[in-house]
């Protein structure tokens, strides 16, 4: 008998069924075929102008930066003062993502955009969000050649534009617009849920920002467009 | 690991008296506690969220082997493989396998304590692997040869001096003169030397809070960001995790997300929070090329089904131990094995057997905070209950104890017979009590008065002075 089975037999006679029971395999199926939603928080219950301002509250909260300009074409600028704030190279990673190459790079002078996944070398990257979540002030980004995930962890500051009507209420809203996307039941590798910049209390329950993702999280919010 | 379990007791009396733990326990009793409650204030939904959870798991639990099927087939789907594995020696072997399989000599971890149950860096060092802890707290544990001594904190009985010795002793390629007086340059030096390592890297192994049957997809909740680099950068991930982690839905793990940041450690949302299903797909630039689930049963199946099913909804959020006094006062290795607090007093006699750590649920006091504080229900003195029954059944506990409760019980059984021996110890108690009211020593009662005095009772029984009082009244009356 295979592992596999020995522990499924073991399961089973502890929970005193049978394999094959028609009514649990039914339950199951209509559980994973729904997947029905829960309790969902008040809080991110909101309208457009107050739900993004929730959402820009929440990110400060955890120690995020928050920028909103009026639209797609406004961004390169954006990013360009954050480099200036911050005393950074003029150079940025960023994927193949087309509303983030739309975008009039070429505008801002001297800087540099490099394409693909990141490199260890690389200061700071850029990526587009594919959501916000209002209750908790987390963004969505899922891998792939349009915003890789290394481009998420390995750079030290990271900066991820986000439209304003990708802002939703709760998580569930995110995890239905992937479903939309991607099929039921069916996921890109990688989803990464962001809230703020990496951290640490592991001594001394000091918290510090910086452990071994970005030290710095700005979040460049994109009104209209 | 060793299982020290057994000498719970003398590793109690070394804890409380060891300085430096104190000063860092200290920490766990200001930090946690504080940080839970404001972010449990915050959101009126909290406590209907515990309900959600609870229900999703019980749910679960009760279809446990349909939703593991349904989870193998997505993964396959994905592209990526399970190994199911009974024992915590079949995993460690489908692991080596599989390190084998790719060359493997450097594997970089992101925090796990089921690779703590199952003893996989002993085993790797043996094999000739070299396992690099990536969390900044499991480093320095692995630094120093210990084990983690909380679920969440590993290095919480560590203080900030005690880490500086330990970097300037492993890290002695940086100038001895360089400042590290503050944790922020103890963080920056850590995240620089493990850097390097996620490049070395041939295989990264990661746990998993939730597995997700509906999609096949593993999720690991962390702050650092070492976990998704110890999943992203090299060539294999494997993921260990146990059987109970199975969740049937997104949706779902979304409920269970809310209340487990929050007991946690306050945090609405843990920074990382990441979703991960199969391997890199042929168009993606970065991820790994083979991704591994090793499914691990050790003991939890025979839960299944007992007393102690209620265990397995249990999401190693830690917050139990933070709350609990027995945990403030020694630690988490007095416990002597991988899980401390409330939850390892219930979770590890039903792994390793009760008659090694039987003195794990009796260090309680009932107080019941951890049961008060669980994002998941958990009837954790109901069961610590059990587990003591379950030693007296079985002979376990020293003779004097079971000879003393089987008289106790020979009296309490009889409850005549019972007042009428209090109602001739209890007066003689009293006055032999003297002036200062209290035993300094008392026979058979050692065990109180090793540590403090015992008060004397005052004058009667509790029956016999209600009796006279209801006669006073009686009698006023009249």
């Amino acid at each position: 008998m295979s592992a596999r089975e020995a522990i499924l037999n073991k399961v089973r006679s502890s929970l005193g069924t049978a394999p094959g029971e028609a009514a649990r395999a039914e339950v199951v199926a209509k559980r994973l075929a729904d997947a029905p939603t829960g309790v969902v928080p008040a809080r991110g219950q909101l309208a457009d102008k107050e739900r993004i301002a929730l959402f820009c509250g929440m990110a400060e909260k955890v120690s995020a930066t928050i920028d909103r300009v009026e639209k797609p074409a406004d961004v390169p600028e954006a990013v360009s003062a954050y480099l200036r704030s911050r005393n950074l190279p003029a150079s940025v990673r960023m994927g193949a993502d087309e509303r983030l190459r739309e975008m009039p790079w070429s505008g801002v002078k001297s800087l540099e955009v490099k394409s693909g996944r990141a490199d260890p070398e690389d200061e700071v990257g850029v990526s587009h969000a594919l959501a916000g979540v209002a209750e908790s002030g987390t963004i969505a980004l899922h891998s792939g050649v349009d915003n890789p995930t290394t481009v998420n962890f390995l750079p030290e500051h990271h900066i991820v534009v986000v439209e304003a009507k990708d802002i939703a209420g709760d998580l569930e809203t995110v995890f239905s617009s992937l479903r939309q996307k991607f099929g039921k039941g069916k996921m890109p590798r990688t989803l990464n849920l962001i809230t703020g910049p990496s951290r640490s209390a592991d001594i001394q329950q000091t918290l510090l920002l910086g452990a071994h993702g970005p030290r710095a999280l700005h979040l460049i919010v994109v009104d209209g467009g | 690991m060793q299982i020290t379990s057994p000498a719970f007791k003398a590793n109690a009396r070394g804890a409380l008296a060891d300085p430096h733990l104190q000063e860092a326990l200290g920490h766990v009793r200001s930090g946690f506690i504080d940080k839970r409650q404001k972010a449990v204030d915050a959101l009126p939904e909290f406590d209907a969220l515990r309900d959600s959870a609870r229900a999703i798991k019980d749910h679960t639990l009760a279809h446990l082997d349909l939703y593991l099927e349904a989870y193998e087939e997505k993964v396959k789907a994905a592209g990526g493989r399970v190994h199911w594995a009974e024992t915590a020696e079949d995993a460690r072997s489908l692991i080596l396998d599989i390190c084998r399989a790719a060359g493997a000599r450097t594997v970089t971890k992101g925090k796990s304590m089921i690779t703590e149950e199952i003893g996989l860096n002993e085993f790797f060092e043996k094999e000739g692997i070299r396992p690099v802890e990536t969390d900044l707290g499991e480093y320095i544990i692995q630094l120093r040869g210990e084990h983690p001594s909380h679920i969440i904190a590993p290095a919480v009985h560590l203080t900030k001096n005690q880490v500086e010795a330990d970097f300037r002793r492993a890290h002695h390629h940086l100038p001895p003169t360089r400042d590290l007086s503050e944790p922020a340059s103890l963080l920056s030096e850590a995240r620089e030397v493990l850097r390097a390592e996620y490049f070395a890297a041939d295989v990264g192994i990661t746990g998993a809070n939730f597995l997700v049957a509906e999609t096949g997809s593993s999720v690991i909740v962390t702050n650092e960001g070492n976990g998704d680099l110890t999943q992203i950068l090299p060539r294999v991930h494997i993921v260990v995790a146990s059987i109970e982690k199975i969740v049937p839905t997104l949706a779902d793990t979304s409920q269970i997300l809310r209340v487990l940041a929050r007991s946690a450690t306050g945090q609405d949302m843990s920074v990382y929070t990441t979703v991960s299903t199969g391997p890199r797909r042929p168009e993606d630039p970065d991820g790994p090329e083979e991704y591994h689930v090793v499914l691990l049963d050790n003991g939890r199946s025979s839960m299944l089904g007992t007393e102690f099913q209620d265990m397995l909804r249990c999401i190693r959020c830690g917050a139990c131990m933070n709350h609990c006094p027995v945990y403030h006062a020694v630690g988490g290795h007095a416990y002597g094995w991988v899980y401390p607090g409330p939850m390892g007093a219930v979770l590890t006699p039903s792994l390793i057997g009760v008659d090694k750590s039987g003195h794990l649920p009796n260090a309680s006091t009932f107080c019941g905070r951890c049961e008060a504080v669980c994002p998941m229900h958990i009837p954790l003195p109901k069961m610590m209950r059990h587990w003591r029954e379950r030693e007296f059944a079985r002979g376990l506990n020293p003779a004097t104890q079971r000879y003393g409760l089987k008289a106790w019980a020979f009296f309490a059984r009889r409850p005549r017979l019972y007042r009428l021996a209090a109602s001739f110890a209890i007066p003689a108690l009293s006055a032999f009590g003297g002036a200062q009211r209290r035993f300094r020593y008392l026979p058979f009662a050692g065990g109180w008065t090793k540590h403090r005095d015992l008060p004397a009772p005052e004058s009667r029984t509790f029956l016999q002075q209600w009796r006279n009082r209801e006669a006073d009244k009686q009698e006023a009356r009249t």
